[in-house]
């Protein structure tokens, strides 16, 4: 486990395979467990109306839930999973930092996709989420593999890249190398751009004299 | 060679850190209680201040109930909302951010509120907690909905992270008929280019289809941006955007309006600028349009059958169709006509503004909504659009035809609060998202232009408006 909650640098563990595009972020967190003023909590009530037949409310205890047993999360393969697998255009809607939340907290550390939703990218790397993105026929083969009777275990080396699966093929991935090199330190994004506080300053002092009804 | 986009863009970043990313400037912040109370405690925790105050402007809308506003705090039944609200009371209190506080007539959704007030300008950079925040660009202002992380770092830096995006055109073309709105004209965008046909781009809108609409038109296309994955989306400044902003509280006067509007003119793409994507759609012939799926770009015609998944021609959207079909309880081949409603909602950032409410009062006026419906609501996008509509005398129209008459908030666009639809339950809806569960655990949400949905309140069924304005 990484100390530094913002940090990733490499992680190895079980692949649960969600296998539906267009997964949205009124699915990964449903609304009503917005209603929090803080930022954790979130995990037991990931992927909510599709883990559970009763409708969720906030604070009710996961024993008393009914599980929906054909839902991937519920598989007993995929209980120790820390990698979700899933289709195109992932977490795709509402803006909700959340959903981000939901999924780390519920454990996972990694999403392998061929595809994301602009948002949620940009919200992943300001939480220490990777969203790993793969190509369409590499996303195929893991779920041919992650389907499999026995759960397959990837470790993802963001230093170089790749994604492994453990006795099998190994898939290599791009990502931008400032992203990369900021999850790699678990550098604070505020106290990254509060280094810069001179320089925003003389803008904003151009800026208002270019236009000033803008500081009304 | 300059695009509308690239103008805002350059006149906006601050600098460029060492890591190559942009500070981007952010002329305006909008806040709403949902999304900012982690942003704020992360201030606290470690001792930080808001950059600018002037540049914040919050409001309560998600989570607050749309009857007995005169109670103010104390008509908040549910105390988790309530503490939301509160919370965002006392964040604004403690960091001295003017709030549009639930009693204040100003009230409302926050991207209805903001260009009501001329608290959005052209030219602006906009940020909110929202993914919704693409409304703004409508008055040409590149709006980006962010995360909870990127509030706290707007509100400590008054700057955004970000990359330039890609550049997208869509060109409307063709005259829109009677009985067409600006709602059908973005949803036949989202069928047209999928939920992800935008992905990583920024739109600017154009073409004599959009020149032709109303500022309150503009910001229903621009507000589904999103929902076909965009960033932003845009449109060019021209009188109706002026005439629009001119007046309003936040909007400069006198000389300083002179100044201002010589430099808005200038907001415009250039006739030779290049653009990553060119989308042209042509509304000429379009029917009201309708979702029919479990995403914006499930949408038909409002006259043609549902779909065969297996027409599809890609697999994931033919998967992502048969699990919406099943959801939804429709079947390939079925008219929409056929299914008897249980509720109908007319509100939200989409569709709440004044504009929209006389749409759907002309379609209301003298007639009743069906005896099938178990609730059709109206709940207007802001304290002040309320007021107007009283004025106008269409509250009258909608609580005769047996609507109800709600207080502004996002309402049962997302459902937070008691407004939702229970399980099974059929809605249409002129909100913006139709995901399983949004508008309540198992409902199922068609979404509509306000036209649309006050005819099929009357008729009781998903009906062609068309028939009832002749
Ligand atoms: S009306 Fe709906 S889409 Fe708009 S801000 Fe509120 S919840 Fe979001």
């Amino acid at each position: 486990m990484n100390q530094n909650p913002l940090q990733f640098t490499a992680h190895t563990g079980h692949v649960a395979p969600l296998d539906k595009a267009n997964v949205d972020t009124d699915q990964i967190i449903p609304k009503q467990f917005l209603k929090s003023i803080k930022r954790t909590g979130f995990g037991d009530n990931l992927f909510d109306a599709w883990r559970f037949e009763d409708e969720g409310v906030i604070g009710k205890p996961l024993a008393e839930r009914k599980p929906v047993h054909d839902f991937v999360l519920n598989d007993a393969r995929y209980q120790t999973a820390s990698v979700l697998l899933a289709r195109e255009n992932f977490a795709c809607g509402s803006s909700r930092e959340h959903a981000v939340w939901a999924l780390l907290q519920y454990g996972f550390r990694c999403v392998l996709a061929p595809s994301y939703a602009d948002i949620f990218y940009n919200n992943s790397f300001n939480n220490g989420l990777l969203p790993v993105q793969l190509t369409h026929a590499e996303i195929d083969e893991l779920f041919t593999r992650a389907t499999d009777v026995k759960p397959i275990e990837v470790t993802v080396e963001l230093p170089n890249q790749t994604v492994a699966v453990t006795d099998g093929p190994s898939f290599s991935f791009e990502i931008d190398a400032t992203r990369k090199k900021r999850l790699l330190s678990g550098l604070d994004e505020i106290g990254l751009t509060l280094e810069y506080a001179e320089q925003i300053r003389d803008f904003e002092v151009r800026h208002r004299q270019r236009n000033p009804w803008l500081f009304e | 060679m300059t695009s509308l986009y690239d103008r805002i863009w350059s006149a906006h970043v601050a600098c460029e850190r060492d890591d190559g990313q942009n500070l981007l400037y952010i002329d305006r912040h909008l806040i709403h209680e949902v999304t900012s109370p982690q942003a704020f405690e992360g201030l606290s925790l470690n001792s930080r201040n808001p950059w600018r105050l002037s540049s914040n402007l919050a409001t309560p809308d998600h989570n607050i109930p749309t009857r007995n506003r005169a109670q103010g705090m104390s008509g908040i039944d549910d105390p988790i909302a309530k503490e939301q609200v509160v919370t965002l009371d006392d964040n604004c209190k403690k960091f001295n951010i003017r709030q549009f506080e639930l009693l204040d007539v100003r009230q409302g959704i926050v991207h209805v509120v903001g260009p009501e007030q001329g608290a959005v300008l052209p030219g602006m950079t906009v940020v909110c907690g929202d993914s919704h925040t693409s409304t703004h660009g409508a008055l040409a202002a590149l709006a980006h909905g962010i995360g909870t992380s990127e509030v706290e770092h707007v509100l400590a830096t008054q700057c955004l992270v970000q990359r330039k995006s890609k550049n997208m055109s869509v060109d409307v073309i063709g005259e829109l008929a009677s009985g067409v709105y600006a709602k059908d004209i973005i949803l036949g965008l989202i069928r047209q280019i999928g939920t992800a046909g935008a992905t990583g781009h920024t739109i600017e809108y154009m073409g004599e289809a959009i020149r032709s609409l109303s500022m309150e038109g503009r910001m229903t296309v621009c507000n589904m941006s999103i929902e076909a994955g965009a960033r932003a989306g845009l449109v060019a400044v021209d009188d109706t955007t002026l005439d629009y902003v001119q007046g309003r509280p936040f909007a400069p006067k006198g000389s300083r309006w002179h100044k201002a509007e010589a430099a808005w003119r200038t907001l415009r793409s250039d006739a030779d600028a290049q653009f990553d994507t060119e989308v042209t759609l042509d509304v000429t012939g379009l029917a009201p349009q309708v979702s029919w799926g479990t995403n914006p770009q499930l949408v038909i015609s409002v006259d043609e059958a549902i779909p065969d998944p297996a027409t599809f021609d890609d697999a994931a959207t033919a998967e992502t169709a048969a699990r919406a079909l099943d959801y939804m309880a429709l079947r390939p081949g079925e008219l929409l006509s056929e299914k008897p409603l249980d509720k109908v909602f007319i509100g939200s950032c989409t569709n709440a503004r004044i504009e929209d409410l006389r749409a759907a009062a002309m379609v209301a006026r003298g007639r009743s909504v069906s005896s099938n419906l178990n609730a059709a609501l109206v709940v207007p996008g802001s304290g002040l659009v309320k007021q107007q509509a009283e004025k106008e005398g269409l509250d009258e129209i909608f609580k005769n035809a047996g609507f109800e008459w709600r207080d502004p908030g996002c309402s049962m666009c997302l459902a937070m609060n008691d407004d939702r639809l229970m399980p099974r339950e059929r809605c249409a809806s002129t909100s913006n998202r139709n995901f399983e569960g949004r508008q309540g655990h198992l409902g199922r949400t068609h979404l509509v232009s306000p036209a649309t949905a006050a005819a099929s309140a009357i008729a009781g069924r998903i009906v062609d408006v068309r028939e009832y304005l002749q």
